[in-house]
């Protein structure tokens, strides 16, 4: 298989639209930290506006030129320089991360304000600088051409989630951190230590150089298990997940969005980039299927566990860990598909789907839960009564976003579950289509019996604890709309994500 | 056997030692102590990598070196956000287990125990 | 075998016996202890690989700055020891793993013996951009601030952003007070007298180590953190104290250095084609330009993340 960011390395159209993307939010991280408390708010949800705004640029500009948008930092071209490259792949990543951050930050607009009479707040002020340096590290990570920088990225995603983490400054939240940053170092180092070996083999770590120069020997394969298993630490693959429940389940609701829908998916991004255009003629179908196989066991013990919670965060975290294992699903499906000349788009852009299906859904769900809990003082699922009757259109986003993770029609989790069972038959492994479906199962499950609780009439004389402000609802809804629409997206007349890749066949094809 | 590949084999046995410690070793700022074994193993591997790339009358690869000055200031700072969070986690807790089931018991602890 | 080999092979032997003594040594206090003088030895494997500029860092942050928080943390919770005595693992998760720690070291050292010969390198590409394009005689240099600018300007923000981390971990009601505790004077300890006797000689030298990075082995993070050594020592002598975070001075100097750094990167997209390019002629005086303006960044960050998150009230 060709490697597939086919592009020369020039500077292209719109290629410093990739820097600004990087370095815009940290600009407004470190203009934030100045101006503390009520100026940090006021600068992050202005970069907000712009990063949207570059990165519907930067999707212009991919699509007018039906090429990947490079640009030479310094004017250097690699081995010596470092390149950003953005392929149809880091464009729909680099998009779907600017709404779901846009969408967090209205939201925490009410819960991270600084109040009057103080000049500043240390979690107010801490979370939008790290929801800024969240954003900016991800950007890097999906445009970031070269091992190192984006080495250097997972450190910086790291160092920016693990406080989202300890926000509320309990001993259980700064333990979750802790153990989560544990984790994460562990991952990166071994990241890294794959990386040297690639450098020491083949004297480059860009990308693009890389995957024509690597061929299948143990070295290779020794980098490509190292950097893999460091990522599946990072991303909280079962049996790495442990980690990853109260760690998310232990922030505030917008903490926990940007946790569980946005930062795990730069590890796993990551993987996906090694795997398909570093490493495509080195890894075997049968270590792919070990990545699904492990997708697969996340699947079943992460919905399994999650149904049995008594708390609805906690619920919402193990969903993450089991809709992770879908994100791996997609491995074997599009390795078999390219060992057998197929098209392999149609697995990647499920896998793909699934990720930004994801991060809307989970995101809106943790937000809910977080209204939730503002309105009954606690996040008891036996004891949702009157749920229905206080935030209804908070209910409603929870039930669409539940309905992606379930993969309903039209919902952006049905068409990439549709695709990747397609793949599975394509391909003839059915089995991982078996999985899908007991998942959806197991999800519906727990999905509904939340609806059901939430809709049960609340007692006589009931009140809110607190009223939640009505935007908070609709950033809420809006996301999860996304998420519920994003089926629509295989009526979408370009491929985006097939763009600068060599193989670009049309979009959602089933 | 030259010396750039002995200390690349050195850089094996670190990683290995520092695994292992990161592994068995339950106490944090044990873990963390472990990290920064397995850390410096990875670096002297670049370095040996380094230090294989001497040319054109220099005496090591350039890049290489430059990205372990980066890599070494990087693993101090998680070095650093980490013994922070323990010292904080031991100050709420009274205690730095990593245990998960720690949270129902670590209050019921003296704070100086 | 030649001498040089009997002393490298000491080398690799002491520093391998040191990292197994961190490991098994029961007392933490012990371990870090352990740690720092590991940090040293390293610093000498650098130099016998030839690469004085990690001998540096290595010693002054692998070895100084992370063993002096290592210790400050271990002398705190020496208390600790015993509980987590009980919670060793059994001998099957033992077992485990010094089976996965024997598998990655073995992979690793076969993929060390089967790198290629002659090893691809990038030194004849730097060498010739350096000289030629950027005027500045330190390789190692020209690859941190021209070639590979980029991870050095994200480098910066890494270790701020490790500082936010920090200072988030600091209780609500401390909030934009002072790091760490108030260290008490002793006007006739030793460490006053160090802290009285070390400044002048190591500000000196910080500031030396980073004026001849452009040209020699030495430049901003060396020079930085022997500055950053020599203020921690007079902040625990008790002879000054940390500055409250909340102070807007404080601030504008942590951010100015990348903020100089980005704000030149852009200009280079105007001036030399590139983001982080620089015109022609002027690489060198640029790069002198972004090095001071980080040098203060990078003191107050490093000597600031070892100092801890704020403890203390904030003055009003």
């Amino acid at each position: 298989m060709p490697h597939s960011l086919s592009t020369p390395d020039v500077t292209t159209p719109g290629g410093l639209l990739l820097v600004l993307a990087v370095l815009v939010p940290f600009v407004g991280m470190l203009a934030g930290m100045v101006l503390g408390g009520r100026g940090a708010r006021r600068v992050a949800l202005a970069t907000l506006v712009a990063g949207l705004a570059i990165a519907i640029a930067i999707a212009d500009a991919l699509v007018r030129s039906g090429d990947a948008v490079v640009y030479l930092l310094g004017g250097w071209a690699p081995p010596l320089g470092v390149a950003l490259r953005a392929d149809g792949l880091a464009v729909v990543m680099l998009l779907a991360v600017a709404v779901v951050i846009g969408g967090i930050g209205v939201y925490a607009r009410a819960d991270f304000g600084t109040p009057p009479g103080v000049r500043e707040v240390r979690a107010p002020l801490m979370f939008w600088l790290l929801l800024l340096a969240v954003w900016g590290s991800l950007n890097l990570v999906f445009v970031s051409g070269d091992l190192f920088t984006l080495y250097v990225a997972l450190e910086l995603l790291t160092f920016a989630g693990v406080p989202l983490v300890s926000l509320g400054g309990s001993p259980e939240t700064l333990r979750s951190a802790l153990r989560y940053l544990l984790y994460a170092l562990f991952g990166s180092v071994l990241y890294l230590l794959g990386a040297v070996l690639l450098y020491g083999a083949y004297g480059t770590l860009d990308i693009v150089l890389l995957a024509a120069r690597v061929h299948p020997e143990p070295v290779t394969w020794a980098a490509a298990a190292l950097m893999t298993g460091g990522l599946l630490a990072k991303t909280a693959l079962f049996p790495l997940h442990l980690w990853l429940p109260p760690a998310h389940a232990g922030a505030p609701a917008a903490a926990s969005a940007v946790l569980s829908g946005l930062v795990i998916k730069g590890s796993w991004f990551l993987a996906v980039r090694l795997w398909l255009d570093v490493f495509a003629g080195v890894v075997t179908v049968p270590s792919a299927q070990t990545l699904a196989a492990l997708g697969a066991a996340a699947i079943l013990v992460g919905n399994i566990v999650a149904l049995r919670q008594a708390r609805l965060k906690l619920l919402i975290a193990y969903s993450t860990v089991a809709q992770i294992g879908y994100l791996f699903l997609m491995f074997p499906l599009a390795a078999g598909l390219a060992a057998a000349q197929l098209d392999s788009a149609a697995a990647v852009n499920g896998g793909l789907l699934q990720a930004i299906s994801h991060a809307t859904a989970k995101a809106a769900m943790f937000m809910a839960a977080g209204l939730i809990y503002t309105t009954l003082g606690h996040d008891r699922i036996a004891d949702l009564r009157g749920v229905a009757r206080a935030l209804p259109m908070t209910l409603v986003a929870f039930a669409l976003g539940g309905a992606s993770l379930i993969g309903l029609p039209p919902s952006g989790g049905f068409l990439a579950k549709w695709l990747l069972v397609s793949a599975a038959i394509t391909t003839a492994q059915w089995w991982w289509a078996l999985v899908m479906l007991v998942g959806g199962l197991l999800t519906s499950a727990y999905v509904f019996i939340v609806v059901v609780r939430a809709l049960a009439p609340a007692p006589e004389g009931w009140t809110p604890k607190a009223s939640v402000p009505r935007y908070q609802e609709a950033a809420v809804l809006a996301l999860a709309l996304c998420s519920f629409l994003l089926g629509m997206a295989v009526f979408c007349p370009v491929d985006v994500a097939g763009i600068g890749r060599a193989v670009a066949p049309g979009i959602g094809s089933p | 056997m030259n010396a750039p590949t002995l200390f690349g084999l050195c850089a094996a046995a670190l990683v290995g030692i520092g695994l292992y410690g990161l592994i068995v070793n339950p106490r944090p700022l044990r873990k963390i102590l472990a990290f920064n074994l397995v850390g410096t193993g990875v670096f002297l591997l670049f370095g040996a990598i380094a230090r294989r790339g001497a040319a054109v009358g220099m005496d090591g690869d350039p890049v290489p070196q430059a990205l372990l000055i980066t890599g070494i200031v990087v693993a101090f700072s998680a070095t650093a956000l980490a013994v922070a969070l323990v010292q904080r986690l031991f100050d709420e807790a009274g205690s730095v287990t990593l245990a998960p089931d720690a949270p129902a018991k670590a209050p019921v602890e003296p704070p100086d125990a | 075998m030649t001498l040089a080999l009997a002393v490298d092979i000491s080398l690799a032997l002491l520093v391998l016996a040191v990292a197994g003594w961190i490991i098994a040594v029961r007392d933490t206090f012990g371990a870090v202890i352990g740690f720092v003088a590991y940090g040293l030895l390293l610093a000498l494997v650098w130099v016998r690989l030839a690469a004085p500029d990690v001998a540096l860092t290595e010693a002054a942050i692998g070895g100084g700055l992370t063993g002096a928080l290592l210790i400050g943390a271990a002398a705190r919770l020496r208390g600790t020891e015993a509980a987590a005595r009980a919670e060793y693992p059994g001998a099957f998760t033992r077992t485990l793993a010094a089976v996965l720690a024997v598998t990655v070291a073995a992979a690793l050292a076969i993929g060390v013996l089967a790198l290629p010969d002659p090893a691809p390198t990038l030194a004849p590409a730097a060498a010739a951009a350096s000289l030629a394009t950027t005027g500045v005689g330190n390789p190692v240099t020209a690859v941190l601030l021209a070639f590979r600018a980029m991870d050095t300007l994200l480098e910066a923000i890494v270790v701020l952003l490790a500082l936010l981390g920090v200072w988030s971990l600091a209780p609500d009601r401390a909030w934009g007070g002072c790091p760490g505790p108030r260290r008490p004077v002793d006007p006739d300890g030793v460490l006053a007298y160090l802290a009285q006797l070390l400044p002048p000689i190591g500000i000196i030298v910080g500031l030396y180590i980073f004026w001849i990075g452009a040209d020699l082995p030495g430049g901003k993070f060396q020079g930085a953190t022997i500055l950053a050594a020599m203020w921690l020592l007079v902040i625990w002598a008790g002879l000054a104290d940390t500055p409250p975070i909340g102070r807007t001075w404080l601030r504008v100097l942590l951010v100015a250095g990348p903020l100089v750094f980005i704000a030149i990167g852009f200009a280079g997209a105007i001036t030399a084609g590139a983001v982080l390019a620089y015109p022609e002629g002027y690489a060198k005086p640029l790069i002198v330009a972004i090095e001071i303006a980080l040098m203060p960044t990078l003191v107050l960050t490093l000597a600031l993340l070892v100092a801890g998150a704020p403890q203390r009230i904030p003055p009003q």
